[in-house]
């Protein structure tokens, strides 16, 4: 039998995150109830294959799992497939959708986010999807194939990925962005560039500047989707990647910080006692600027799961590595490290073949993150050495991290490191 | 049997570095650290991404794909998200080639 009535750890959202921490929990030591609350009827799984291999039929959506269902059995993970509803800080307790009530002892809210839907007339049609989960996934798989249409709005991440997926299977893609670039200003301008390039070289019809202004049925099938310069393009689905919302509702009603995301420090409190947020959702202090920052990335999920399980179970650890995601497009990968926004210029390495590395420096030449990209596995050893450097705080010369003849290993293992 | 199987020559692998090996159908990674040389599996047991295409530190392969981390002399999986141990294989210089042992009594740990 469950205790439901001692107060337990409770995590809310079972994604990467929460299941992490669920796990994480363990390892610091708890001997007491988890309870991992998630709304979607899946175990906690992992995203990133969800615009690549899922769609591409490389991998199946129970390869997705973050861990086995055994695992959860081993660690006595009590897993609740239910909508939290409620939040009451005062008596320390959550409430969910079927009026079950749980004490907390600690909790963590692992909400994520949902994808951002655009706001034009037919954008409810059932030809137009977005996509954040596993469920979203297969249903966007099933449209996908030889000889048909997919348009893709939004220039970023996941819009790129697709329309790579879809190429791979063999689908006509026209994307288009609202920006004049892509992937807006979370990577320098020539690394867009090359994505771009990369891209087109594969079939795909890029529109930049311009946004859809309606979508509408079209017979026999499919829709038409009218674009603000005039033009339209038909197509038989319509994928919208134009970002997503963190899921702060439950934090806000119960009277927690919330910005962009629910606030908290280093540690990854908020500003409610014994009440900690992780992943997508935290608004955390950047761990080379002290900058609230968000981040959505499969890298933040699991080094802020174990930081939050740590300190609930009554650590004292900091998010304390700088920031770090990738990207697959075809047989590209872009990374990024640190927190660019704090730099005031960068300083290019080239690998070779157009593969290249952008080291962001701030005004006083310190290196604040690097951004690279490059045909994988080919660039991926150097890429990883870049984000040593900036991992170690190493307070490299401009002209060696320039300098393709300077080994950025020679560089990574140097004791210059920043105070 | 003692049968060791010729990998490539010492020079051909870098100080601190991996060399993929592909072998009778099967891959492996074969790693130098100063002037030892070590051997194990060549996918990491996250998922199938070549190691060779990571980089060795001291005594540790961290995989490309989610930076994974073994200890290539035991193989033992050094935290998540990989956690599952990685097989190692006697590996030894023997007149400047770099030879790994992959019969006999197979993975020793
Ligand atoms: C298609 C896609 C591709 C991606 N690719 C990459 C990539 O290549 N590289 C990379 O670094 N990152 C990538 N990411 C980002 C990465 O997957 C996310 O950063 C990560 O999933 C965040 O984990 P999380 O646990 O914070 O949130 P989520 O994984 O979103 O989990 C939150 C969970 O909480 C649940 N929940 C929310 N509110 C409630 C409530 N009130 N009650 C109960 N449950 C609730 C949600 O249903 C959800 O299951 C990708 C994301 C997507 C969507
Ligand atoms: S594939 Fe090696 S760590 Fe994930």
């Amino acid at each position: 039998m469950t205790d439901t009535t001692t107060p337990g750890m409770v995590i809310v959202g079972a994604g990467h995150c929460g299941g992490r921490a669920a796990q994480a929990l363990r390892e610091a030591g708890w001997t007491g109830t988890i309870h991992l609350i998630g709304m979607e009827r899946h175990l906690p799984y992992e995203r990133p294959p969800l615009s690549k291999e899922l769609l591409t039929g490389e991998k199946t959506a129970g390869a997705c799992q973050l861990r086995s269902a055994q695992a959860l059995i081993d660690d006595g993970v009590r897993l609740h497939t239910q909508r939290v509803s409620a939040l009451d800080t005062a008596r320390r307790c959550i409430t969910l959708a079927n009026g079950q009530v749980l004490p907390y002892h600690r909790l963590l809210l692992a909400t994520g986010g949902s994808a951002r839907c655009l706001d034009i007339p037919g954008a409810d049609l059932p030809e137009v999807l977005t996509l954040r989960t596993v469920d979203d996934a297969l249903l966007l798989s099933q449209r996908l194939g030889a000889g048909r249409h997919l348009l893709v709005v939004g220039g970023g991440f996941i819009g790129l990925e697709v329309a790579a997926s879809a190429r791979r299977a063999g689908m006509a893609v026209t994307l288009v962005e609202g920006a004049p670039r892509l992937l807006g200003r979370a990577v320098p301008a020539d690394i867009a560039a090359r994505a771009q390039a990369l891209h087109q070289a594969h079939g795909v019809d890029l529109r930049l500047g311009v946004l859809p202004t309606a979508i509408v049925p079209r017979q026999p099938g499919g829709v038409r989707v009218q674009l603000n310069d005039g033009s339209h393009v038909d197509a038989d689905t319509v994928l919208v990647g134009i970002g997503m919302k963190p899921a702060t509702a439950l934090a806000h009603a119960a009277g927690l910080t919330v910005a962009q995301g629910i606030v908290v420090d280093a540690g990854l409190r908020t500003s409610a006692p014994e009440v900690f947020a992780a992943g997508d959702v935290a608004e955390f202090p950047g761990p080379l600027s002290g900058l609230p920052i968000r981040q959505e990335t499969w890298f933040n999920a699991e080094t802020q799961a174990r930081v939050a399980a740590h300190n609930m179970v009554g650590g004292h650890e900091v998010v304390h590595q700088p920031p770090w995601f990738w990207s697959d497009q075809y047989d590209h990968q872009l990374q990024v490290c640190g927190e660019p926004a704090m730099g005031t210029h960068t300083v290019v390495r080239e690998l070779g073949d157009g593969d290249r590395i952008a080291f962001h420096l701030d005004a006083q030449e310190r290196l604040v993150g690097m951004s690279a990209w490059g045909l994988a596995p080919r660039c991926l050893k150097e890429v990883k050495l870049a984000r040593l450097l900036v991992e170690r705080r190493i307070n490299a010369r401009p002209a060696d991290l320039h300098d393709p003849a300077v080994k950025l290993k020679a560089l990574a293992a140097s004791t210059a490191v920043l105070t | 049997m003692n049968h060791w199987t010729d990998v490539c020559a010492l020079d051909a692998i870098d100080d601190e570095d991996v060399l993929r090996f592909d072998h009778a159908g099967k891959t492996y990674a074969v790693y130098r650290v100063e002037d030892r040389v070590y051997a194990t599996d060549g996918l990491c047991t996250h998922e199938k991404i070549h190691l060779a295409d990571g980089l060795v530190m001291d005594h540790v392969i961290e995989c490309p794909k989610h930076n994974g981390r073994f200890d290539i002399r035991d193989g033992r999986a050094l935290g998540a998200p990989v956690c599952v141990n990685l097989r190692t294989w006697p590996a030894r210089v023997h007149e400047g080639q770099v030879q790994i042992q992959l019969e006999a009594a197979g993975p020793h740990d």
